[in-house]
């Protein structure tokens, strides 16, 4: 081969400086990943890796601090939101984030999440909803469908004797503390990308103090679910879309401005 | 030296103040709550942060982080709230983290009642959350002691990286005394290895109390045990009155000290050769004093506010070699110091029997008077 014939290498894609390289614990299939790094590349494209905090909880979401390459905390099971609150207040300069699965943020973290909302505490929330507590092994979560299976409903969720899920975004449109609220879904390229928007909206809500935002991502549990990721992909499209509609809401005027 | 009229809970938020506590985060609880009320105007004031959280869970959590990022800060309670604050706690021992906690006791279990009581020492010193881990524990009997020993937490809490609890009660916190207070110190601008601020010119931190790793997790609870190895080496506290000459001791912590110290007082007068040790540092616990007391010490008496919590620490310190009673008041109720000063004579007039434990005595006392 002589030299002549080569083309000149060009870099299309790589890792964002704010991911570790670490190899991750996340099952195959899982979206976790992909929600990781949707975020460290809008760290990077905002220039903000040296000025973010993360605060990390507990579930599956517990190593992120492994993964994204920038200064982070480790909350006890729901608390994400309170420390992010006591971090935020203490340094109001840096960009404060949470990023809590549905147990975590909506069962035993659903008042200090609510109150971090209600108060327009100056923090981004990415909240991964995938109906299920995956850490532990897929049981039921606050978000578990009417009629999902789970190993603490094996039957199916019986709304007579388990309860209703919670639509958390829809229940945050209400605060007035509330500055974004959406839901995205990670299951397809074009979602996808919505998603990566939305969290770069998230922060520049937060850049800008206009308070409490949060991105609330649909997200697959193939392990947990117990089907294939691309039979979990078609779930979440077909079960999870209709129950929890992607959109925005609560978009505080100020942003309507942004264009990304 | 200029004196300042103040309740006990407004002197130890004052004292915090100017001690460099950058934030405070709690939630009302009686009777602890004028100390929240003197924060949500006294931090905004100077530009420092307040917030009044959802809950006690919410507000240590908050603690929690604001301690991550090396700057002074604290919460207060009382002990039902202390008892919701428990799980974070254990985090931020479990993270290694200097922060102050201000406990005012009141009578319980469970709801209780609103006055002072001295019932969570247990929970405070010998553990409360869950894990291996300890609190430097002080405990104040006035309102200048407060504000001192307030001081005092925060650069303890920095020094040994731990968590630092005044332990007050109901009657400390409500009442008004004179005190000076310390000047305002400058706002710490350097800060440890650890704290989390942003990663800006630096390799990037995070703290976590999660050790996956039983070994790793072994190592790090042995550095916790090495650390408070250097504590009780330095930072045990025990005021000692009339100790001189003693053939009898008298010995409590906070509120029930202070009311043993008048009955002491009255002994003295009426010639009584009695003196009172006071542990200021529960935690560490002056075990020495009580190893090294005189073998001509006839009897010694612990009195609490409690069912003999620091008593059990007063005899195993002790050895069980010195004759002990014990006296309490329960659930809220205050010992008048003449109560005090009847033990102290039924001391003195019969010597302390060594049959069975000095609580089961005192019970049995206690019940044989209906």
């Amino acid at each position: 081969m002589v030299l002549e014939n080569c083309e000149i290498e060009t870099t299309v894609f790589e890792r964002p400086d704010s991911l570790t390289g670490t190899t991750s614990h996340y099952c195959p299939g899982c979206t976790h990943g992909i929600a990781n790094r949707l975020i460290a590349e809008v760290i990077d494209e905002m220039g903000m890796r040296e000025k973010t905090i993360g605060v990390a909880s507990v579930g599956c979401s517990v190593f992120i601090y492994n993964y994204l390459n920038m200064d982070f905390v480790q909350a006890p099971h729901g608390r994400a939101p309170a420390m992010a609150t006591g971090i935020k207040r203490v340094l109001p300069d840096r960009m404060v984030f949470t990023y809590q699965g549905d147990g975590d943020l909506a069962s035993i973290g659903m008042a200090e999440i609510v109150h971090a909302a209600a108060r327009g505490e100056n923090i981004s929330v990415f909240f991964l909803n995938n109906t299920n507590y995956g850490m532990t092994g897929g049981q039921m979560a606050p978000t578990s469908m009417p009629g999902q299976k789970t190993t603490s409903s094996q039957t199916g969720r019986d709304v007579e004797t388990q309860g209703f899920p919670i639509r958390v975004s829809e229940m945050f449109s209400k605060l007035d503390g509330a500055s974004y609220i959406v839901r995205r879904s990670l299951h397809d390229p074009k979602h996808i990308r919505m998603a990566k928007k939305a969290i770069r909206m998230a922060f520049e809500t937060q850049v800008r103090g206009l308070g409490f935002s949060m991105v609330e991502l649909l997200s697959i549990c193939p392990t947990n679910w117990g089907i294939s990721p691309l039979n979990s992909i078609k779930w979440l499209e077909e079960k999870m879309i209709p129950y929890y509609p992607l959109g925005d809401y609560k978009i505080h005027p100020a942003l309507a401005e942004i264009k990304l | 030296m200029s004196l300042e009229l103040m309740k006990g809970n407004e002197a130890v938020a004052e004292a915090a103040v100017r001690a460099g506590v950058v934030s405070y985060f709690g939630y009302p609880i009686t009777p602890q709550t004028e100390l929240l009320e003197y924060m949500s105007h006294r931090m905004p004031e100077l530009g420092r942060a307040f917030v009044q959280a959802e809950s006690e869970l919410g507000a240590i959590n908050m603690v929690y982080g604001a301690a991550c990022t090396g700057y002074r800060t604290m919460t207060s309670s009382s002990s039902p709230g202390v008892s919701l604050m428990l799980e974070g706690v254990s985090y931020i021992a479990g993270t290694e983290l200097p922060m102050v906690i201000v406990n005012v006791m009141r009578g319980g279990p469970g709801l209780g009642n609103i006055a002072p009581a001295q019932s969570d020492y247990n929970q405070m010193v010998h553990g409360g959350g869950h894990g291996d881990y300890r609190c430097i524990v002080l405990a104040p009997c006035s309102v200048q002691e407060s504000v001192d020993l307030t001081v005092l937490a925060f650069d303890l809490a920095d020094k040994y990286r731990s968590i630092v609890v005044i332990l007050t009660d109901g009657s400390i916190g409500q009442m008004m005394e004179a005190c000076e207070l310390p000047p305002m110190q400058p706002l710490k601008t350097t800060f440890a290895d650890w704290a989390v601020q942003g990663c800006e010119g630096r390799e990037r931190r995070f703290l976590t109390s999660i050790n996956l790793d039983p070994a790793a997790q072994e190592e790090m609870n042995y550095r916790l045990l090495k650390r408070w190895i250097d504590v009780e080496a330095n930072e045990i506290r025990c005021q000692e009155y009339y100790m001189e000459d003693a053939e009898y001791v008298v010995t409590g912590f906070g509120s029930s000290a202070r009311i043993a110290l008048s009955a002491v007082r009255i002994a003295r007068a009426e010639g009584i050769k009695v003196g009172l040790i006071r542990p200021i540092t529960l935690s560490p616990f002056p075990r020495q004093v009580y190893a090294d007391l005189s073998d001509k010490i006839k009897g010694m008496l612990v009195v609490e506010m409690n069912a003999g919590q620091m008593l059990e620490d007063v005899l195993a310190a002790n050895r069980y070699r010195t004759p002990t009673d014990f006296f309490a008041r329960l659930g809220g109720v205050v010992p008048f110091p003449d109560e005090v000063l009847g033990e102290i004579h039924r001391m003195v007039e019969t010597p302390i029997s060594t049959d069975g434990h000095p609580r089961d005595r005192w019970l049995a006392r206690v019940l044989a008077k209906g």
